[in-house]
């Protein structure tokens, strides 16, 4: 079977005041339809930009990103843009319309699709239904907390009926009951629907929460990639073994031991 | 010296002061905005740099701000003549305050659209939204509590420079003080048109706060 995401020999290098970063170096892998994918690494690692690469928000230096069988970086800009309405994304920090109600920032994608209005509402309310969140259809964004927020945006991207959603640090601006709660919303969604998720975080607990899968970002390289279990039971290499044993942080001792637990029960 | 005639000058003066300042407003914007929006975009953190056209833009914008209004409104008088047929009265002074207006105008709005959330332009680009309708749905949207502001000081600006056409019988307010208070001496009627010109900046100022308030969502 066709892998939903492929992505060749990626690299993106930024150039700004004659000095050159090397965000994504030579990056290789492939994620199959119906998975829930994590990457993780440390901040700067490169994990923003390779999310921002699959729907090309960020342009390769060079390499391919094929969705499906198509190649993104071989698209003009309309046939782009077609296939992004395909690819849904959630960000940190939301990102909803301040000036639009929550309905109509359900209604935002499929404006852009071309639906028509009443047929558009009808769908948005559904979608808000499917979050949880249909009572506040009339309500403005600032009207809402930070995990409600996330709800909207996740209603927004469920109406455009897409096959992949990328999140990126979807989590990571919410206190850890409200992580919960999204993240088993993003669950219920890719046993729904289906939706092949791309989770990119520095949260090690969010990877065990809801990864099939996980790749491992250093420095720019993609150093170890597999099931959670593979990955997170015998980490191969050592900046994998750094990020997973302490959390990427110093702090991390007592992450360490809760992933000892969990490697227990994963057994 | 509270005559009729005085009356119905200083009433027909408002008249026309409104009248400049408006139309002047009016098409200002038909000039400013398009230009604050090219700008905005074509900005090298814009949604489609384009470095010269930009940096032809910005030169403009520059090159006729810089022009004292005075200047510009005898520099431009032929031109003046060759669209309204006249280089005097409101019709007259209505071309060279569009042209000092409009740059104006293009650098506010280009301070507007700026000013909205480069993420949430993200998210429309991530959701397959085309050039024109981030412009239209997510810049001018999101900006319109912004944009609102800068047509009450646009407004309030036009205004200040309507007055200064008074120096070439552009008519209004303006021209009033300056017959009156200055060739004729008469610093009542001078007084008088000053309160008449800081009440309507006030009057303006305040509509245009209150409606911008109200549109904006982003507050609870």
């Amino acid at each position: 079977m066709e892998p939903m995401i492929r992505v060749e020999h990626l690299n993106k290098v930024f150039r700004s005041a004659g000095e050159e970063v090397t965000a994504a170096d030579d990056i290789s892998f492939a994620i199959d339809k119906g998975d829930i994918y994590g990457v993780i690494g440390l901040s700067g690692a490169g994990k923003s930009t390779l999310v921002r690469c699959l729907n090309l928000l960020e342009k390769p230096s060079s390499g391919n990103v094929y969705i499906g069988e198509k190649n993104l970086t071989k698209l003009s800009g309309k046939e782009l843009r077609m296939e992004r309405r395909k690819i849904g994304m959630i960000f940190q920090h939301f990102n909803l319309l301040m000036q639009r109600t929550v309905l109509d920032n359900v209604c935002f994608p499929l404006e852009i699709a071309g639906m028509k209005k009443k047929e558009a509402r009808e769908r948005a309310r559904k979608m808000l239904q499917t979050v949880g969140l249909e009572d506040k259809a009339k309500a403005y964004p600032v009207q809402l907390s930070g995990g409600q927020k996330q709800r909207v945006a996740i209603a927004r991207v469920l109406a455009a009926n897409p096959e992949i959603i990328l999140c990126d640090e979807a989590t990571s601006a919410l206190d850890p009951q409200t992580t919960k709660s999204i993240l088993d919303l993003l669950r219920d969604i890719n046993q729904q629907y289906g939706i092949t998720i791309v989770v990119i975080t520095h949260e090690m607990s969010v990877v065990r929460e809801i990864c099939s899968h996980v790749a491992v970002l250093d420095r720019g390289r993609l150093v170890e990639s597999g099931t959670v279990k593979e990955v997170f039971g015998a980490p191969k290499t050592e900046a994998a073994r750094r990020l997973i044993l302490y959390g990427g942080s110093p702090a991390g001792r007592w992450e360490e031991r809760r992933i000892a637990e969990d490697l227990d029960h994963v057994g | 010296m509270w005559d009729k005639e005085m009356i119905t000058m200083l009433v027909d003066g408002t008249v026309d002061t409104l009248y400049m300042t408006l139309i002047s407003t009016l098409f200002g914007y038909v000039l400013g905005l398009p230009m604050g929006i090219l700008l905005a975009v074509t900005d090298k953190e814009g949604i489609r740099p384009n470095g010269l056209l930009y940096k032809i833009l910005d030169f403009i914008a520059n090159l006729i701000r810089s022009i004292p209004f005075l200047i510009l409104l005898i520099l431009v008088i032929p031109l003046t003549k060759l669209i309204v047929g006249q280089s005097y009265g409101p019709n007259g002074t209505v071309v060279p305050l569009v042209i000092a207006a409009a740059p104006f105008i293009g650098r506010m709005v280009e301070s507007s659209l700026k000013e909205v959330d480069q993420g949430v332009i993200e998210a429309a680009i991530s959701m397959g939204a085309g050039t024109g309708e981030i412009i239209w749905k997510v810049l001018l949207a999101e900006a319109r509590t912004s944009l609102l502001v800068g047509v009450t000081i646009a407004i309030g600006t036009i205004l200040g420079y309507s007055a200064m056409a008074g120096v070439v019988g552009g008519g209004g307010l303006g021209d009033i003080a300056i017959r009156y208070g200055y060739y004729r001496y008469q610093t009542d009627v001078m007084l008088v048109t000053i309160v008449i010109l800081v009440l309507l900046v006030q009057i303006m100022q305040g509509l245009g706060m209150l409606l911008s308030k109200k549109m904006d969502k982003r507050r609870v």
